[in-house]
């Protein structure tokens, strides 16, 4: 009896009646999505392809140890010398300090944030950090070159005075740039490891309170080392943003080629880009390239590196996961 | 009876010895150290940004005027003001969000509705947190090179417009992601469970319930347009020009539309340019500007937040 | 004779507004096990957070009373909460274990508390560990991470690592309630054996449990204590009515 019915149902009712028109519509919105994931690695492979075609050009002309290894860089001079060693070791050296200035500082606040017991004051901090972290790369400068400069000057007349060797920098030297830096990379550091903290599950602060600690001890030795990956995360973003940061320290680091010392005019591989790109010609404009595709490389260490720790995070003890 | 007499003498000796109390604080000076420096860590911050904040508008309030506004910094002409490149940054937000949003949010979308776990999706986020984490100007190289070069449109509007394409399509993307992650399973279930098709289940159920990080995903792109500088220098330009109008509704239209194909430098631009010039003054009044557009994009993210809840 | 390890007098507990343990008066004896039971929500777990201050950490709460540690009120103004908490340690209802190895679980508490010496440390591990019953398990893969362990020896860790500052008081906040079976009874076996070091206090809701290890054994009800005594008493002949409606699985 059942079966007579069913034979007794229209077609175009059954739901074996084939695919229907609206699936079209589906697969062409399916296929754009499709197309717009792709887009983001046709983005990154293009734009490592046009580093690698544009930056390798002058090494293979001057060779890796002409450009790389050398200190000269004289690249208009009637016999040019293109030694970029000074400026990439700038770059390494600035942010390296930057972020030996900047992470313990990110840090402390992001405790503050995350474990602080008065929920008003840390309603204070939270917004002043989001703010810093919006505003834009040339108040940055701005400020350090109008407020920081002359601040660093005078530092600088004190320490050199009666010197015969030290050019003055009128305070834009390597220190200035670098305090700059450890400003900006403070509300990368701060919010990535307050997320860190705040992950941590609260079993783990009453464990260690429960065993005497005191709540110092217990950030120290129980929660942060809880949080290792998290922060990890945090200091290599913030390697990043300072590596590639180079508006706010056009201004602030003198930007004349010389060796990393604190009180010497610097240039960094992001600042050499932005100070002789408008002009360069020939080989010069190639070796300029090589610097963009020397800092592509170093952020792109940056990137895998971070990968790796999240990836490593997620199959290690995420204790999240492991509670099951 | 012996208990008894304990509970009730208020004065009891204790039982402990002397080195076994607990009455005994410890100062440990290592800890109140430490305490300082956590308390003094986040004070910086807040200093810091009340203190940038305060001096830009204490150098700048002064320069902000109607004219200001309005007008071209133009030697010829004798006048000063960033009408121009506030039209410019106009012009870099709306392209680049027109572009940028439906290919963010479309890629987001196939990421987490479409996409089955494996080595695209994998490829994809790599994809994304690479373009977050490369840096502005060698965006700026990059679309130098390529929309400049290639593609011919060297120093415009629309080259910057593209080059900030690109770089805003990561936080859309993340932003997106995050707020469809966030929408609970169960309404997935129920659309589908009446018999809705997936593209319709994602516009009538998804888009709207993850509008709100999805716009937070845009102003943030917004204020990273308004705030770049380096990857605009070498794109965008500089010129600071404002078009000229008032020849005729057509011609107006066709100089507005024609005015992506030449150079522009937007505020932030101009503000970098005045301060290498030495013009200070000019620069805080700018800064001016570009901080009160921060402050309102946080206000109206963190009123979005408020809503979420 | 037994004497009062802890005494608890008029204990008043207020969160915000809501009256939360309402004139607690125990005594807790050395040397035996402590049952609190109760319905979920009666202030049970509240109260065993009081005799060694976690509940300082929680806002909004006021506490009136006192309880007397050895004859020292806990809530002494004098009184340094991390040497209390030294002295009375705690197992929590989920296996906690930090996020290191297993030696460094239970070595956390005595380097806290100064030790450094590499073979006091060892030996005090070793020790902690054999007290917890789980040193056999462990003993050949102490650089392993604590969760590679199942949930039940995770748990003998924590009472382990509990163990290891050489505290005076046990207090164990349902111990088994995220364990199975086999797991539950190897605890509660350790818990008997570790009465002869400590003044154990346990919370459980399950009053089989209750029944097979405590010796006393309190009733909380919507904050309160219905009725205290022996184990034997509460069991067999409660003495009210409520007790027995409880024990008797008529409510709760």
């Amino acid at each position: 009896m059942n079966t007579g019915k069913v034979k007794l149902k229209k077609e175009v009712n059954s739901i074996l009646c084939g695919p229907r028109k609206n699936n079209i519509k589906e697969s062409v919105m399916e296929a754009f999505f499709a197309a717009c994931a792709a887009v983001t690695i046709f983005v990154v492979i293009s734009m490592t392809l046009y580093m690698l075609i544009n930056g390798l050009p002058a090494i293979r002309k001057a060779g890796v140890e002409e450009i790389l290894l050398r200190t000269e860089w004289k690249p208009t001079a009637e016999e040019p010398s293109y030694g970029i060693l000074n400026i990439i070791l700038t770059s390494l050296i600035g942010t390296l300090s930057a972020i030996v200035l900047g992470v313990p500082i990110g840090i402390l606040t992001a405790v503050f944030l995350a474990e602080c017991p008065h929920k008003r004051t840390a309603g204070l901090v939270k917004p002043a950090v989001e703010l810093l972290a919006g505003i834009p790369s040339v108040i940055y400068g701005l400020l350090g070159l109008y407020l920081l400069n002359p601040w660093m000057y005078r530092l600088e007349r004190k320490l050199f005075e009666g010197s015969e060797t030290h050019r003055f920098t009128g305070g834009a030297n390597l220190l200035s740039a670098v305090l700059v830096l450890a400003i900006m990379i403070l509300p990368t550091v701060i919010n990535v490891s307050e997320t860190a903290l705040r992950a941590v599950p609260s079993g783990i602060r009453e464990a260690s309170l429960g065993l005497g600690a005191s709540r110092i001890q217990t950030i120290f030795h129980a929660v942060l080392p809880a949080a290792k990956s998290g922060i990890c995360t945090a200091v290599v973003l913030g390697v990043g943003r300072a590596m590639g940061e180079a508006m706010a320290i056009m201004m602030v680091s003198g930007n004349s080629v010389n060796a990393p010392l604190p009180f010497q005019s610097v240039r960094f591989l992001t600042t050499a880009l932005i100070s002789e790109m408008a002009y360069a010609q020939g080989t010069h404009r190639q070796v300029l390239f090589t610097i963009g595709l020397v800092l592509f490389v170093f952020i792109m260490m940056v990137n895998i590196l971070l990968n790796y720790i999240l990836k490593k995070d997620k199959e290690s003890h995420g204790y999240e996961k492991e509670k099951k | 009876m012996d208990m008894k007499k304990k509970r009730n003498s208020k004065d009891m000796e204790p039982k402990r010895k002397a080195d076994n109390t607990l009455y005994r604080i410890r100062v440990r000076p290592l800890e109140l150290f430490l305490s300082a420096f956590i308390y003094g860590a986040a004070s910086l911050s807040v200093f810091l940004l009340l203190g940038m904040i305060g001096y830009i508008f204490f150098k700048g309030y002064g320069e902000l005027c109607p004219d200001f506004f309005t007008n071209a910094t133009s030697a010829r002409h004798g006048t000063v003001g960033i009408g121009g490149n506030l039209l410019n940054t106009v012009y870099l937000i709306v392209i680049s969000l027109l572009i940028g949003i439906p290919v963010g949010v479309g890629a987001a979308i196939y990421l987490n509705e479409y996409a089955a776990q494996g080595r695209l999706i994998s490829a994809v986020e790599f994809a994304i947190e690479t373009l977050a984490g490369i840096p502005s100007i060698l965006f700026g190289m990059f679309g130098m090179v390529f929309f400049g070069g290639v593609l011919g449109l060297g120093y415009s509007l629309l080259n910057g417009a593209l080059t900030l394409t690109l770089m805003i399509l990561s936080l859309i993307v993340q932003n997106t992601r995050d707020a469809l992650r966030a929408v609970p399973n169960s309404y997935r279930e129920g659309a589908v469970g009446m018999g809705a098709a997936k593209w319709h289940m994602i516009q009538t159920v998804l888009l709207p319930s993850a509008a709100p990080g999805i716009l937070t995903g845009i102003i943030l792109a917004v204020g990273r347009i308004v705030g770049e500088s380096a990857a605009l220098l070498f794109t965008a330009g500089s010129a600071g020009a404002l078009p000229k109008l008032g020849q005729g509704v057509g011609e107006d239209i066709a100089e507005l539309l024609g005015k992506i194909f030449e150079s522009g430098g937007t505020l932030a631009i101009a503000l970098y340019l005045q301060m290498q010039n030495g013009e200070y003054e000019l620069a805080f009044g700018i800064g001016c500007v570009l901080i009160f557009v921060v402050l309102l994009m946080n206000w109206v993210i963190s009123l979005i937040g408020a809503k979420k809840r | 004779m037994i004497e009062g390890k802890i005494w608890v007098e008029h204990l008043n507990l207020y969160y915000g507004r809501k009256h939360a343990l309402i004139d607690i008066n125990l005594k807790m004896k050395e040397h035996l096990i402590t049952a609190l039971i109760g319905p979920s929500g009666c202030g049970k777990s509240t109260f065993l957070k009081c005799l060694n201050r976690m509940n300082d950490l929680v806002a909004n709460t006021r506490i009136e009373g006192k309880i007397l540690l050895d004859g020292e009120n806990i809530y002494d103004k004098r009184v340094d909460t991390t040497l209390l908490r030294k002295k009375v340690g705690m197992v929590f209802q989920q296996p906690n274990p930090f996020p290191m190895s297993i030696y460094d679980n239970i070595a956390y508490g005595p380097r806290l508390h100064g030790v450094k010496n590499r073979e006091e440390l060892n030996r005090r591990v070793e020790e902690a560990l054999k007290g917890a019953a789980i040193y056999d398990e462990v003993k050949d893969h102490m650089k392993k991470s604590a969760f590679s362990l199942s949930g039940g020896q995770q748990q003998r860790l924590c009472i382990a690592r509990a163990l290891a500052v050489e505290p005076e008081v046990l207090l164990m906040d349902e111990p088994t309630s995220a364990l199975d079976p086999v797991s539950t009874l190897k605890i509660e076996n350790l818990m008997k054996r570790l009465k002869k070091n400590y003044t154990v206090v346990v919370v459980t809701h399950n009053m089989q449990q209750a029944a097979r290890v405590a010796d006393d054994t309190a009733f909380f009800l919507a904050g309160e204590v219905v009725e205290f005594g022996s184990a034997d008493q509460i069991f067999c002949r409660p003495l009210d009515k409520r007790t027995e409606q409880y024990i008797t699985g008529r409510f709760g």
